[in-house]
């Protein structure tokens, strides 16, 4: 056991939490008031090799490991969830899905530019249908030749319009279930794929939501993400990314916890009432304590998971703990901090405003807190040989 | 004992009803969107006798008292929170500052216009340096023969663009602080030296504007002020006593269509083979949510009839602000998640009823504000006296 940072850590940690005060913070409220991507963020971050920080070098990644992937997404979480949850997508779930189960030329053909941020990641799992219950997805892809046809639509996609390529699960087999998807590659302006408008929505105003619509689409059968040995078997790859998502979420939401309890100290102590700063007031010296010790509990569960990833161990439950209780931990922290703001935290004045509506994402999106919460417990019960369906 | 609503509560609360989904329901977004409340939608609730609910009649009101102006709140902030701010703040504090205590002639030159809607309300207390601690305000009026000479300025304040007159704190004796110092004064905008700053641009509630309010030598006739001279933060305490418990009632009917909404969600959405009414995740929310809202309903209502029947509410009435505040956060969070990735879309209503929420754990005394008061009263009765 040895809870140090070791020097190289020490090192990323202030790198990244120079970049993301350097260049992130300072555009986080325009992008939420110009509900626009910060293309200009991402060039940057990609000449540092941010956007493929946990892959091999060989395959245009920084192999910093998953501890200093977390400490990255937690510094840029920090300052803009926005930031973070598109780099996130990007790297944790679509590049990861090529990671993960790419063949070896889709790695040096997709995954590369992926990780050199040539190109941004998207993965299309979600439809109007299958949300939480992601298994029944209805688009289709019939094969035709050496093409595959897609039909249908997936919606809420993040970085849909900024990506140049997409992860997207198709039928491939309509009577089996999750055991009949495929994972495709699917490259930006294929014809028959077009990306709708952007969603307008309560937070994360940076982050490009569309749907994408499938139309006839026709794709190489040389794109199924793994090869031919791979049909049918995109679920199991959509599931093993998110697993990475969630830990890469989690870690996001410790970095918006951290952001928010530092802001809320700063102004519980210059903010006057009552003769004094109201960090003498006991019910907000309650709410700093809560958030530092929830967020210490979340801080080394995100580590503690990622180190198990790092180990080549098995890490689902942990996964969806990390998710859970970093959305549930970040959502109160959040919270008490607007409170401690009082009205100015409802103004646009003070960033607690934009990281209140950012961060009531994070029990929704890749999984609700329920799907977590089923997750852990299917688990936990499937040890006692009782198999529960969600 | 009778929780039954009589005949012409029950007539008010339909009116109030068709009007709030008639009028208001369709536009509720666009409100949000424009930043504004159209004139047009507050002049059709002046002509329903909507702007001066709990005032008796002879004061141009409609006479329905608190438990009216209750049903009132609940049915208007159930589908428009800007519009139902706007009112609160025009009734609820505004207007009723000068009703508790202002003299015939104030009520005769300005109730009754602020009742009938020719005139729109505000209250005017918070400061820079005087939130949660409004005895700290700065505000001065000094004596000038016949009139007030005001000087300072007031942020945060409702309607503090949109109104005609508004009842003010300032300072008329430093050295007696809020005991006999502090005095409260109908001053209108019309008034030379009486202008706006700031408008805040907020998280929601944004239909209803949130200003600041600038006194520069603004000359007011010793008529105008509200009691007496001295005394104005005893008459801001009470109005804002009557002004938590109408909070309350607002909270009560956004939790209620949080919760409605949740019901018909549950139903039509099918995951895993069936509605999502089947998960006990999905029903315990409900439960919860259908437990607390009935909880307030008792409380509000309860309090309504204390105030109407003129016995002691003070604490009651922070208690229905605060828990009110909270149990309309927590439904509309469970309404957000029960309605998924749909519930954070601003094209569904549920994501404005969330951000329009937060500001009821805030405004007009957050629920750190109320638990003070609530604890200060059980403490008083113990010969306790506790400071803020």
């Amino acid at each position: 056991m040895d809870f140090a940072l070791d020097e190289e850590l020490r090192m990323f940690q202030k790198m990244f939490r120079d970049f993301a005060q350097n260049e992130i913070a300072p555009l986080a409220e325009m992008l939420d008031r110009e509900e626009r991507p910060p293309l200009e963020t991402l060039k940057l971050a990609a000449e540092q090799g941010f956007l493929g920080a946990p892959f091999l070098e060989k395959y245009g990644g920084s192999e910093i490991g998953t501890i200093g992937y977390c400490m990255m997404l937690e510094e840029i979480g920090k300052v803009c969830m926005s930031t973070a949850m598109i780099i996130e997508v990007h790297t944790s779930i679509a590049a990861m899905c090529l990671y993960l189960d790419g063949t070896e030329e889709q790695k040096q053909t997709y995954l590369k530019p992926l990780a050199q941020g040539e190109k941004i990641g998207s993965f299309a799992l979600t439809e109007p249908g299958a949300g939480s219950d992601a298994a029944s997805v209805q688009t289709t892809a019939v094969r035709d030749g050496d093409e595959y046809i897609l039909n249908g639509n997936k919606i809420w996609i993040i970085n849909g319009s900024i990506a140049g390529t997409f992860i997207v699960f198709a039928k491939t087999d309509p009577e089996k279930g999750a055991r009949g998807i495929t994972a495709f590659i699917v490259e930006k302006d294929t014809p028959g794929f077009t990306v709708g408008r952007n969603e307008k929505m309560m937070g994360l105003r940076g982050v490009p939501v569309t749907t994408l619509f499938f139309n006839d689409c026709r794709v190489p059968a040389a794109n199924i993400l793994g090869g031919q040995e791979k049909l049918n078997q995109g679920f199991v790859t959509a599931m093993k990314a998110l697993d990475y998502g969630r830990l890469s979420v989690g870690a996001i939401c410790l970095g918006v916890a951290q952001g928010a309890l530092e802001a809320g100290v700063q102004f519980a102590c210059e903010r006057e009432q009552f003769g004094g700063p109201i960090a003498l007031k006991q019910a907000i010296q309650n709410f700093i304590a809560d958030a530092a010790t929830e967020i210490e509990a979340l801080r080394y569960l995100v580590y503690h998971t990622a180190w198990m990833v790092d180990q080549g161990q098995k890490y689902t439950r942990e996964a969806a703990m990390v998710k859970l209780f970093g959305a549930e931990v970040a959502g109160r922290v959040v919270n008490n901090m607007l409170q401690t703001h009082g009205g100015y935290g409802y103004t646009k004045d003070y960033p607690i405003e934009r990281m209140y509506r950012d961060v009531r994402a994070s029990r929704i999106f890749e999984g609700t807190s329920e799907i977590q919460r089923f997750v852990i417990a299917a688990d936990i019960l499937g040890e006692k040989g009782l198999k529960i369906r969600p | 004992m009778d929780f039954t609503f009589p005949k012409e509560y029950q007539l008010l609360r339909r009116m109030v009803r068709e009007f709030a989904q008639n009028e208001a329901a369709p536009i509720a977004r666009e409100i949000d969107e424009q930043k504004e409340v159209p004139r047009a939608l507050i002049d059709k609730a002046a002509q329903l006798g909507l702007l001066g609910v709990p005032f008796p009649q002879k004061y141009g009101g409609m006479g329905a008292g608190e438990t009216g102006y209750c049903i009132v709140m609940e049915e208007l902030n159930k589908v428009c929170g800007s519009l139902a701010v706007i009112i609160g703040g025009h009734i609820g504090i505004g207007a009723t500052a000068i009703y508790l205590d202002g003299s015939e002639e104030l009520k005769e030159k300005y109730l009754k216009p602020l009742a009938r809607g020719e005139l729109i309300g505000a209250f005017a207390l918070t400061e820079p340096g005087a939130g949660s601690d409004a005895g700290a305000i700065r505000t001065r009026a000094e004596r000038d023969r016949d009139d007030y000479i005001l000087n300072g300025s007031k942020i945060f304040i409702t309607n503090g663009k949109l109104s005609d007159v508004v009842s003010l704190l300032a300072v008329t004796d430093p050295s007696l602080g809020v005991r006999g110092g502090v005095t409260a004064f109908v001053v209108e905008k019309a008034f030379p030296g009486f202008s706006t700053g700031t408008e805040e641009d907020k998280m929601g509630i944004r239909g209803s504007d949130t200003t600041e309010l600038i006194l520069e030598n603004c000359r007011v006739p010793k008529e105008n002020v509200i009691g007496e001279v001295g005394l104005g933060f005893v008459t801001f305490m009470k109005t804002l006593d009557l002004g938590r418990l109408s909070l309350g009632a607002a909270c009560l009917g956004a939790a209620q269509l949080a919760l409605e909404a949740s019901v018909k969600w549950a139903k039509m959405r099918h995951l895993f083979g069936k509605p999502i009414a089947h998960k006990q995740s999905i029903q315990f929310m409900i439960a919860d949510m259908a437990t607390e809202i009935e909880a307030l309903r008792s409380l509000v209502y309860r309090t309504a009839w204390l105030v109407d029947t003129g016995q002691p509410f003070s604490r009651e009435a922070a208690m229905c602000k605060l828990y009110g505040s909270e149990v309309l956060h927590r439904c509309v969070d469970r309404a957000v998640q029960i309605h998924g990735g749909m519930g954070y879309m601003r094209d569904y209503f549920i994501e404005l009823m969330y951000r329009d929420a937060r500001i009821t754990e805030i405004f007009e005394g957050t629920s750190e504000i109320q638990r003070y008061v609530i604890a200060s009263d059980i403490f008083r009765q113990e010969g306790v006296r506790i400071l803020p």
